[in-house]
């Protein structure tokens, strides 16, 4: 398989594979701030609150992910 | 389809080179002042409307520091620098959506020889540069605070000789100032400048019509990315400013 080929594949493989663990996290993330919500409706917004601060960084590592495909991509 | 991953000089004057994001980041900080005077200038004790709308988004970020901090003397120091922070981030990420920004530009030879579009105006935090910078300020500024409030016994966080398992512990603690350093400026590097390849992207796939719920997307992807930058720029003040005695 030539260099470019392998440069596409790497590029796939980067984002798809590193998309895996922050999709887990963020879904985790908003299954327990579902149950809490649910269990206690009056400390809704405090709840959302912290969950968008944390679904924030776990979206950062699918940036971080997306950032070294798009630099083998249109860089290297 | 040309997408650069740095920012394209446009004007060079002598030695320096004014990139295409160091401008947008003048015509932003021009805005921002012209809004600042114009209110602040003319402060009435019964607001007219714009003066109105300006205090309702400041007390906003007020109270999202103060229930962080739990204090509103403390909420109070800490709001000049994350209020920066958010107005200068949601700013710069709102203004990247006015159509013109990274399609209207000049023709120049990049370095591979090839010919592409230099544009004259790029959203800021699409420079890795600017993310850097603002990162890094940050820091910096929570171990001022730090500073100011606890002290020189700030630094027993990092060199901490009460045993070894604490030694190591300070260690980890210096390894991690410099990776938020790293996590703030990739975060907000990466949704800036992979939202607006996505734009591109999808533009050429289906133009006009598949933009658009994207455009809604970017919205909301600049005005979360200024308010995560500012909560966790207030929660890094907040845990440097507080003793850690308590354990």
């Amino acid at each position: 398989m030539d260099a470019e080929g392998m440069k596409l594949l790497a590029t796939a493989l980067a984002i798809g594979i590193g998309g895996l663990a922050p999709a887990l996290a963020i879904g985790m993330l908003a299954s327990k701030a579902m149950e809490a919500i649910g269990r206690n409706p009056e400390a809704a917004s405090k709840v959302q609150g912290a969950m968008i601060l944390g679904m924030a960084f776990a979206e950062a590592i699918a940036i971080y992910a997306l950032v070294i495909a798009l630099i083998i991509k249109f860089v290297a | 389809m040309h997408i650069s991953l740095a920012a394209e000089k446009i004007i060079e004057v002598g030695p320096i080179a004014i990139t295409n994001t160091m401008l947008v980041t003048w015509i932003v900080m021009v805005i921002l002042a012209i809004i600042a005077f114009s209110v602040g200038g003319n402060l009435k004790l019964i607001p007219g409307k714009f003066q109105n709308i300006i205090e309702y988004i400041l007390e906003y970020i007020l109270d999202m520091i103060e229930s962080v901090t739990q204090d509103r003397e403390k909420a109070k120091q800490f709001f000049p620098i994350v209020a920066t922070f958010f107005l200068f981030i949601i700013t710069s990420n709102w203004i990247g959506l006015i159509p013109g920004f990274e399609t209207i530009g000049k023709f120049i030879v990049n370095h591979e020889g090839k010919e592409v579009l230099a544009p004259f105006f790029r959203p800021p935090a699409s420079d890795l540069n600017t993310t850097l910078a603002l990162a890094i300020i940050s820091i910096v500024t929570v171990q001022i605070y730090g500073v100011k409030s606890l002290g020189a016994g700030y630094f027993k966080k990092f060199l901490n000789f009460k045993g070894p398992i604490d030694f190591f512990v300070g260690l980890i603690e210096i390894i991690s100032e410099f990776a938020k350093i790293i996590s703030f400026s990739f975060r907000l590097f990466g949704n800036v400048f992979a939202g607006g390849v996505l734009l591109l992207v999808v533009t050429f796939l289906v133009p006009y019509i598949a933009s658009v719920p994207f455009y809604g997307m970017e919205l909301f992807v600049g005005f979360v990315q200024a308010l995560v930058f500012a909560m966790l720029t207030t929660v890094f003040l907040q845990m440097a400013t507080v003793s850690h005695d308590e354990h």
